[in-house]
């Protein structure tokens, strides 16, 4: 008989984008051959089943995320990793919840090629959108299988079966396990497009905040990063990097170098070298050595940072259109004109990148904390030579990463000394110097408004040009890792195509989620990087968010009419207006504090305009004089769909606005023809604790059966921008250029 | 008849000394004012430089603390006193004085109720200005955000917390006029020569001190000692073993790396960069002054340093040190030094200078974190470091560069500033 | 050889006198809390306690150590036994990647044993000297102060 459940058609559930990107797509022209679609590229899989959920698209099979049997107990998979958000205890967090089981209960592996789904990267807040979403349709349809298996066995109906902690149980007595259930079925299937409803309110573990799994080793000494691993006969290797892009090895004294203490074996291949000892401090000792002996030509020249947003506009690039409406006059008429720009960034991962790699038995296996195993495995396959078969990649935590940093390079390296001395496991960890300035950095960006009201005081026209080096230069290819640029016989990278719309490259959040007649929006994708670049949190959001929140103050200001009224004037969604709604009641917008140098400022953003919404209010005070900012508070309000860990979304907001506070006010990398000279914290300094905001308050609006929208990018762009608003209502001053609180940027300020 | 005489000359002694002393330590109050008026932009810039080259922050703003607010502990050898706060707010800073009882607490080291000043502020310097520079110091003052801040009770050793004694110190130290432009010298001399002399009161630290605190007007420039660090002698720099130009004068005053002598640290940090606020043509002036001033001692030159000279045991022992606590920074290949062009410690002016105090103080205390300088930072060693190992550090360095001139005082040293650094 | 005092156990190491505490403690005795950063004094990550006060272990050599005591987050407790500071660590959350928890909380220790009533101005000053990049700063310092909101003994 059938199932009279409720199946609900999940898809709605999901986020699918599919769609969306074909379209994308077809709008811009003069990419023949784009095959990166989106920032978390399945690379080599192909989409077998388009109308499922989540990664289940590409990794249909069930068996794939769920395995159950009674030696192991239940194993669930995912193709994501654990970057320091919390997500994989979120992921857990689903998949007990649909399987109805203790999360204790189940044995949850994160991204490994040997073992795990393909899902790309863990980037671009779809964490829980893909994997958790396949994991809560692919849990919940494996429980219902075991279901209907016990309910086969026992010749009952299944709506008379209930289940505890992996055992079925039914209403006379008998019970079966998981394991026993599993049996009878064949989960080597295609997962279905309708999975079994359950009402959120029904929720016991979705919506709760776990603890998570891995915060008590991390404060008593436990083994919880790939720096933590020691393998027998583990060998620490440290590379030297030539002195800038572009240097060749002329001579390095190699003699030398093997006399040092610590047996020191010396990987040399083209420009590329590194030192390899039986004991870590030798190792390090030996690179120093290397460093002071080695030779190099002088390599590129580094662009002048003065000039940098003039060179972005002069340097090769492509244009793209990003969207267009309605009809702009040409020109503007009593436009608002603005020109914003922001320097390079730098992840600044604390833990500079490291990487174990071990050839053994004609299988290259490395411990690495790249977002993407499947990707690096494919770049380091051709790389070294191996067939893909013979390449491993697991994942092992590293510090926070906050995007693309140097792991797939430190990746690279292990692998590469791995192969060079076969048999013998390999460390490889960069120093904090190599981590700074041989990283990908985040963009220097230029972005150009014009914008105007109409006589009622409303939007009417939008015009939004940016200029940014490309925001995307994942492994797509063996050239795409720094080492393999030194070898011998050196990789080249893989053409820079941008991330299409509606996800975005520079100009994610390009587009105003603001109703506006007259719009048009480009991007010149510019191809020659005077620094390398890639993904850092947000992408071109910071900047964007920052650009368009800081016009519509100013046209606010024109209209008379308070800045959070004129937006919301603006915004018919109502899941904006409740997030703009309750941050203003809470703040009491547009209650100041008094005192000398006191401002407040607002924005709001939804990221992508399509994931998360969130709006913030600042309290902040200016010292004139010293140039000080000193928040004293922060409001915030966020709304991304079903809340699956309410302690690790608001964990993941209080750090987002921190972190942005600190890009926002103080980041930028130093550099000049003498140099890079932010190799350090001392050349790039970060918020520490006596800069802190005083006080920070969130506030999660959740939204029960609600599709997950993502969280750990939307608070970038709205802290930064309310940060300027907020400096601009307390010194007067409209500052466009971030750093905002720069070295010497009180001299600016007027009396 | 004789006694009446007696009795009464004493008691007219009595009286004028009376007289006398009333005279010499009573000063009146100048009344309160509550307006001021709102100086322009350029009065406010001019105030800011006059500010900044008399490195007001610097004392009256403590780590931590709102600008200008006060409440930094000076030690001195008469008690610890805190700067007070000299922001506008009416009732806990000078926010009610007038622009006369400004001038006279500049010129006279009087405060606006009549009491005196200790003369760790520096008005023995500050006389020297001109009326403008006063006025406009006044003005840019009186913008800056008012703060509500007392700093706490100063802790003076008897009878130095009696003020009015400073009235005698004044006897002796206080005199000079606004300084006038020399004819027959530059203009950027003459500038130099006010900027030193008068706001940045170099003297005040750059010169031995007698027993009371004064400075000792022979050996004006000669260096002294402040918070346990040398302030090294300012003359003769260009005929030094290792000399100065202008182009490193200027960058070491500025917070810069001066090549071949190493960057600011110590009191002198805040210093360098309250002057890397002026004008560079305020920097470049100080530089040309203080260049231009002659030794004045027939000392012998010290003979030139030479290397060369095999480590002894301890210095090697401070060879493995610097590997292993100083190299990663200071190593030859090391970033700071192959990208930053920072000199080899070998070759900066603390560890070839005759005392070993400032590289022993450096050790020790690092230079903190400042956002206005941020890659002027070292680590403190205080806690990582014994004696024997900061002295096994000094040691190897003081071979590398100066091998023929060991110094010999080194346990004594960092024995005395250790024992400084525990002081209250 | 090299003696070291380490969490109150001895322990001889075949070590040259150079070799920065951080690496001895990593390697040669195999313990994972403190944690490379930097290298250069400016995280904090390496943090660890000297005769009581925190230092950076990245900077300290083993031939510094004769005589003096070492103590490491592991010593302050454990996963089933967590002291009063990893316990509120724990109950706060206070972590995302987590790699310069380790440090911090030494660093707090410090701070708690010398002075259990300190104000806010006083913990930001002390915990200065340690970076966080994820912006955890929020719940370390809440950590911190619960800590000192009973009473401060840790």
């Amino acid at each position: 008989m059938k199932n009279p459940t409720q199946n609900v058609n999940l898809s709605r559930r999901a986020f699918v984008i599919n769609g969306a990107l074909v379209m994308g797509f077809a709008m811009l022209p003069g990419i023949p051959r784009a095959f990166a679609d989106t920032e978390v590229d399945t690379l080599g899989t192909t989409i077998l089943a388009p109308d499922l959920p989540g990664s289940l698209r590409a990794t249909p099979y069930l068996d794939a995320w769920i395995r159950i049997d009674a030696k192991d107990g239940i194993t669930v998979y995912t193709g994501k990793v654990e970057l320091g958000t919390g997500v994989k205890t979120a992921l857990l967090q689903i998949a007990a919840e649909r399987l109805e089981v203790s999360p204790g209960l189940i044995r949850f592996l994160t991204a490994d090629t040997a073992l795990t789904p393909n899902e790309g990267y863990t980037a671009g807040s779809h964490t829980i959108v893909d994997s958790g979403t396949a994991l809560f349709n692919a849990a919940a349809q494996v429980r219902q299988l075991l279901l209907e298996s016990a309910a086969r066995q026992w010749q009952r109906s299944i709506d008379s079966l209930t289940t505890r902690d992996a055992v079925i149980y039914d209403t006379q007595g008998r019970s079966m396990t998981y394991a026993q259930a599993v049996v009878g079925v064949q989960l080597h299937r295609f997962a279905s497009a309708n999975s079994p409803f359950k009402p959120a309110g029904s929720f016991t573990l979705i919506g709760k905040s776990l603890p998570r799994l891995d915060i008590p080793a991390k404060v008593s000494g436990g083994a919880a990063y790939v720096q933590d691993m020691r393998l027998p006969d583990m060998l620490h290797a440290r590379v030297i990097r030539p002195p800038r892009r572009g240097s060749q090895l002329l001579e390095i004294d190699e003699a030398a170098l093997k006399q040092l203490p610590g047996e020191v074996k010396l990987v040399r291949n083209g420009s590329y070298l590194a030192v390899v000892a039986t004991d870590e401090w030798l190792a390090v000792k030996a690179m120093r050595e290397g460093y002071a002996k080695a030779r190099w030509t002088e390599g590129n020249p580094l662009p002048d940072s003065t000039h940098i947003h003039q060179l972005l506009t002069e340097l090769p690039a492509r244009r793209y259109p990003v969207s267009a409406k309605g009809d702009l006059p040409q020109p503007l008429p009593r436009a608002y004109k603005a020109r914003v720009t922001k320097q390079y960034l730098m992840h600044g991962s604390i833990g500079p990148s490291c990487a174990v790699a071990w050839f053994k038995d004609g299988t290259l296996t490395v411990w690495t904390h790249t977002q993407g195993v499947y990707p690096l495995r494919a770049g380091i396959a051709e790389m070294v030579g191996l067939p893909v078969a013979q390449v491993r990649c697991i994942h092992a935590e590293g510090s926070g990463c906050y995007g693309h940093n140097g792991a797939d390079d430190a990746a690279a390296d292990a692998a590469l000394i791995a192969m060079a001395i076969p048999g013998k496991p390999i460390r490889v960890q960069w120093m904090r110097e190599q981590e700074n300035l041989w990283e990908p950095y985040s963009s220097a960006m230029l972005a150009e408004v014009e914008a105007g009201l109409d006589d009622s005081g409303r939007l009417r026209d939008w015009k939004y040009e940016l200029w940014s080096t490309p925001h995307n230069e994942r492994i797509v290819n063996a050239g795409r890792l720094l080492p393999a640029w030194l070898l011998a016989n050196p990789f080249t990278p893989a053409p820079s195509v941008p991330i299409a719309q509606p996800e975005g490259d520079g100009d994610r959040n390009a587009v105003p989620l603001y109703e506006i007649p007259n719009l048009k929006v480009d991007m010149n994708f510019v191809l020659t990087m005077p620094f390398r670049t890639s993904a850092m949190r947000s992408l071109g959001a910071h900047i964007n968010i920052f650009a368009i929140e800081s016009t519509v103050d100013e046209l606010a200001a024109r209209a008379t009419i308070d800045p959070v009224q004129f937006r919301l004037n603006h915004l018919s969604d109502p899941r904006a207006r409740a997030v703009v709604e309750r941050v203003a009641a809470e703040f009491r917008w547009p209650h100041k504090a008094t005192g000398p140098g006191s401002g407040i400022g607002f924005a709001f953003a939804r990221y992508k305009n399509i994931m998360g919404y969130c709006a913030i209010a600042v309290q902040l005070h200016v010292q004139r004089q010293t140039g000080q900012v000193m928040i004293d508070r922060v409001v915030a309000a966020v709304d991304v769909g079903q809340i699956v860990s309410p302690d690790g979304l608001l964990n993941q907001i209080q750090g987002g606005i921190v972190q942005s506070a600190s890009w926002t006010l103080y980041e930028r990398i130093l550099y000049d023809a003498s140099g890079m000279h932010s190799f350090d914290w001392s050349g790039y300094p970060i918020m520490r604790f006596p800069d802190l905001p005083q006080q920070v308050e969130v506030h999660m609006l959740d939204q029960p059966d609600q599709p997950f929208l993502g969280a750990a990018e939307i608070v970038q762009g709205p802290m930064a921008a309310a940060l300027g608003n907020a400096i601009n209502d307390a010194t007067g001053k409209r500052l466009l250029d971030l750093p905002l609180a720069r070295r010497g940027w009180q001299d600016a300020l007027g009396s | 008849m004789k006694r009446k005489t007696i009795i009464g000359a004493v008691l007219a002694i009595g009286v004028a000394g009376l007289g006398f002393a009333f005279w010499m330590m009573w000063r009146p109050e100048i009344a309160t004012v509550s307006q001021h008026l709102n100086a322009d932009r350029e009065t406010l810039d001019r105030g800011r430089r006059v500010v900044e080259a008399g490195d007001c922050a610097v004392c009256h703003t403590r780590p931590g603390g709102a600008y200008m607010a006060g409440g930094l502990p000076l030690v001195t050898p008469f008690g610890t006193l805190f700067t007070t706060n000299i922001t506008p707010d009416p009732q806990s800073g000078i926010g009610q004085w007038s622009l006369d009882a400004f001038e006279r607490a500049m010129r006279e080291g009087i405060a606006r109720d009549g009491h005196f000043l200790y003369p760790a502020f520096p008005y023995v310097h500050y006389r020297k200005l001109s009326d403008a520079d006063i006025a406009d110091a006044y003005a840019f003052l009186m913008s800056v955000d008012p703060i509500k801040y007392t700093a706490p009770e100063n802790h003076m050793v008897f009878p130095m917390n009696f003020r009015p004694l400073v009235s005698f110190w004044n006897l002796l130290f206080l005199h000079g006029d606004p300084l006038k432009a020399l004819p027959n010298r530059s203009a950027q001399w003459n500038r130099g020569r006010y900027l030193v002399e008068g706001a940045g009161h170099c003297s005040s630290c750059h010169s031995p001190l007698n027993l009371i605190g004064g400075e000792k007007g022979s050996e004006l420039f000669n260096g002294g000692v402040v918070d346990g660090w040398t302030a090294p002698a300012l003359r003769g720099m260009t005929e030094a073993q290792h000399p100065w130009n202008e182009a490193q004068l200027v960058a070491y005053l500025t917070g810069e790396v001066a090549e071949g002598h190493g960057a600011a640290a110590g009191p002198m940090l805040p210093v360098s960069l309250s002057i890397a606020q002026l004008p560079a043509e305020d920097a470049h002036a100080i530089a040309q002054y203080i260049l231009d001033l002659k030794k004045t001692s027939s000392d012998a030159p010290s003979p030139p340093c030479t290397s060369g000279v095999k480590p002894s045991a301890t210095a090697l022992r401070g060879a493995a040190l610097f590997e292993g606590a100083c190299a990663s920074c200071h190593g030859r290949a090391a970033p700071m030094r192959v990208i930053e062009s920072r000199p080899a410690l070998a070759n900066t002016s603390a560890v070839r200078a005759d005392s070993p105090r400032n590289l022993i103080q450096t050790i020790l205390q690092g230079i903190p974190m400042s956002s206005a300088a941020s890659s002027h930072y070292m680590p403190a060693f205080a806690h990582n470091l014994d004696d024997t190992h900061v002295a096994a550090l000094a040691e190897y360095l003081r071979n590398e560069s100066c091998a023929n001139r060991p110094w010999t005082d080194l346990d004594k040293t960092i024995k005395s500033i250790r024992a400084q650094e525990q002081q209250p | 050889m090299i003696t070291l005092d380490i969490n109150g156990k001895t322990h001889e190491m075949d070590i040259a006198d150079d070799m920065p505490l951080l690496y001895a403690l990593r390697n040669q005795v195999g313990l994972n809390g403190a944690k490379y950063g930097c290298g250069l004094g400016q995280c904090g990550a390496c943090t660890v306690l000297v005769n009581d006060k925190p230092v950076f272990s990245c900077l300290t050599p083993c031939g510094a150590l004769a005589g003096k005591s070492v103590r490491t987050v592991e010593s302050l407790g454990s996963v089933d036994q967590p002291g009063p500071l990893q316990k509120a660590f724990i109950d706060e959350q206070a972590a995302q990647c987590g790699y310069c928890i380790a440090g911090m909380i030494v660093r707090a220790q410090a701070l708690l044993e010398a002075n259990p009533h300190p104000d806010d101005e006083t913990i930001r000053r002390h915990m200065a000297p340690n970076l966080c990049r994820c912006g955890t700063h929020v719940r370390i310092f809440a950590a911190i102060k619960s800590v000192v909101a009973q009473g401060g003994k840790v």
